[in-house]
């Protein structure tokens, strides 16, 4: 474990921290009344979405080391549950704040559900297990015509509505809705980290046995990540299917997964501050950098979608981050010493770079 | 649907075939499961390439359709032995790249990498070929053959007879030569088979070649079967062969084998006799099933888990 910083250089640290957190809340509630664009607007919402998705994933990733490789698929399970109720498909119409609720408890559910015949699992079966299940939900969801309207999905979704006011297709009001459901997320997942749960995470991620040996009931720890990272990302399910009103199969496939994991290997898992910046990082470059990209190479005369290509960046990302930074951009200090703990030092390194240095005596 | 005979055993002759280009790719997996404890994420995506070779080769010699006589048996071992030759080079240089700097490092580290490394080729098969699916010369005449309202047709033969060839070279690879025991040896333990003076970096690097050459086969296979290939094939071929190999016993060749062949069996009949809706679901289902009940495959106790 790394050494504890100093009290005084620590106030001063939380300090630099309070004034940069509220900075950045500031500037964001600002961005719609500076620049009202409903494009830009739909796009920071969808940044938000990502980033609470990066946060509940964070949850299981980072902060419990169980690699989830569907998490789209809790995603799905909270678009489709306030889709399903508030839609003309049945022709049910419950209103949006209570589902938000409920569907992040349906979202739990299924975590716990999907969560329990992996617990006894080893890390990259596990990763593998919840890649399977990602698929199996949108194929279920695809299949089951009936209910969720097939490949077509569900359209015509109920907006938000409050004390009479219609949010409608208007995403600003969605965007100050995001704002706030990532600033309690937020909170309550620092909250979460400190806690005795969160230690017990923790241990779990470093060494299994020897939690279980201590005395942390491995398998409630474990169900409650799962529980709490699906969750998060049912209430992201129902913001993007109230603000699209449309939801589909196609919505929440493994690149989603992959695009969340993304953001958390860059930014550096188990660190909310490198969440943060790196669910960030990567929509810049999603929704700004890479359609500027397709619009130039399009004026030099080159036709690509280059949107198409994001996932070999994402490639990339996932390569270099661990050959070259697993712990990520922004680490937090006791995942980058877990990283490096087991790699040989330095010296070795050059002396034999690869295992042994060819088999010579 | 009404179950009769002859619609069983069509069924079965189309998930052998279909089972026998999931054993290709399961070996595959296997084998570099068994010697580096990695779920080469990437293998589907080397199998996809092993067509875009072949279909490159194919195009090159002129070949857009049928072909007869000697042309016929020249083009498909040139396509064949060209698309395992690349895709074991690719094989070795993404282990050299990739893999061999993370081989201490945590479990998940390199199951990340692999993640990436899959994401990259497919991208760079879809610069290379585009984003829809392209069709595959079906390079052999396509004659079905018929016994009792049972079919088989020429494509499937030369699937099963392909994959058959290829497992039993693998088999007389893997027991009868010297680089077979090396690799053999180093899957039981690494350091010990270092320690006998046998070049571990070079064995592991070979594994990946033959695993992957075994891909690239089953994309030529898979490409004259289908009649078309897409970048995008390997992801859903490869979790299907990674159950494949999962079910038979991770690490164990012979149930790689098996473990295709059934995977092929289940769902070529989920789909002839529930619905094509289904039938990846069940694979998957399959999946969780033996990794929760069974973790270690049909034929898995020979392989005790490393700590």
């Amino acid at each position: 474990m790394a050494t504890l910083v100093s009290k005084p250089k620590r106030s001063q640290r939380e300090l630099i921290r309070i004034g940069s957190v509220i900075a950045a809340g500031v500037f964001a509630v600002l961005i719609p009344i500076v620049d009202g664009n409903a494009g830009q607007i739909n796009v920071l919402v969808n940044a938000g979405i990502y980033l609470m998705l990066a946060i509940g994933l964070n949850i299981v990733v980072g902060y419990a080391g169980l690699l989830d490789l569907g998490y789209a698929a809790f995603f799905a399970i909270g678009s489709y549950a306030y889709a399903i109720v508030a839609s003309p498909q049945f022709n049910i119409h419950v209103a949006f704040w209570p589902m938000l609720i409920l569907a992040s408890l349906v979202a739990a559910l299924f975590g716990i559900a999907l969560g329990a015949p992996t617990l006894r699992l080893r890390g990259d079966y596990l990763a593998i297990v919840t890649l399977g299940f990602g698929e199996i939900v949108p194929q279920t969801f695809l299949n089951l015509d009936g209910i969720t309207g097939g490949p077509n999905g569900i359209s015509n979704i109920d907006g938000a509505t409050l004390f009479g006011y219609k949010f409608g297709l208007d995403p600003v009001p969605y965007y100050y809705l995001t704002l706030v459901l990532i600033a309690l997320s937020l909170w309550f997942a620092v909250n979460l980290r400190q806690s005795r749960l969160g230690r017990a995470w923790m241990a779990i991620r470093e060494d299994e046995t020897a939690a279980a040996q201590i005395g942390i009931n491995t398998t409630t720890a474990k169900l409650a990540a799962f529980a709490l990272g699906a969750s998060f990302s049912g209430l992201a399910g129902v913001v993007n299917a109230g603000l699209l009103t449309l939801v589909s199969p196609e919505q929440f496939k493994f690149n989603v997964s992959i695009t969340v994991l993304s953001m958390l290997i860059l930014g550096g898992m188990g660190s909310l501050t490198g969440v943060v910046v790196g669910s960030l990082l990567l929509s810049i470059l999603n929704f700004y950098l890479l359609p500027q990209a397709g619009n130039l190479l399009g004026q030099i005369g080159i036709h690509v979608d280059v949107t198409n290509y994001r996932f070999m960046i994402y490639g990339f990302i996932l390569v270099g981050m661990m050959l070259f930074r697993p712990e990520g951009l922004i680490p937090s200090r006791d995942r980058k010493a877990e990283l490096h703990v087991t790699e040989p030092d330095p010296a070795a390194v050059h002396e034999n770079a690869e295992y042994g240095g060819g088999g010579r005596p | 649907m009404h179950l009769t005979w002859p619609l069983f055993l069509n069924l079965v002759i189309s998930g052998l075939a279909l089972g026998g280009i999931y054993a290709l790719i399961a070996l595959g997996y296997t084998m570099v499961y068994g010697i580096i404890e990695l779920i080469n994420f990437a293998h589907g995506d080397v199998y996809t390439l092993g067509s875009f070779f072949a279909l490159a080769i194919l195009t090159m010699l002129g070949a857009t359709g049928e072909l007869h006589g000697w042309v016929l048996v020249v083009d498909v071992t040139l396509a064949v032995v060209g698309a395992m030759l690349l895709c074991g080079l690719v094989g070795m240089a993404i282990e050299r790249f990739a893999y061999r700097r993370l081989r201490n490092a945590p479990r998940l580290a390199p199951l990340i990498t692999a993640i990436g490394v899959s994401f990259i080729l497919q991208n760079l098969m879809q610069l290379w070929k585009g984003p829809s699916p392209i069709s595959f010369p079906v390079v052999i005449p396509i004659v079905t053959y018929s016994v009792g309202g049972v079919t088989i047709q020429s494509t499937q033969i030369l699937v099963i007879v392909l994959a058959t060839v290829m497992m039993a070279a693998l088999q007389l690879f893997v027991y009868k030569t010297k680089f077979g025991k090396a690799m053999r040896a180093t899957a039981q333990d690494r350091d010990a088979t270092q320690l006998m003076g046998i070049n571990v970096n070079l064995t592991i690097a070979l594994t990946f070649f033959i695993g992957s050459a075994l891909a690239g086969a089953g994309g030529f296979a898979s490409g004259v079967y289908y009649g078309s290939t897409w970048f995008f094939n390997g992801f859903a071929a490869g979790l299907k062969a990674f159950t494949a190999a999962v079910l038979g016993g991770i690490g164990n060749f012979v149930g790689a084998m098996v473990g295709g062949l059934l995977i092929g069996l289940i769902e070529s009949l989920v789909a002839g006799l529930i619905s094509d809706q289904w039938s990846t679901v069940a694979v998957f289902v399959v999946l969780v099933l033996v990794l929760v009940f069974k973790p270690t495959g049909l034929f898995g106790t020979a392989v005790a888990e490393k700590v």
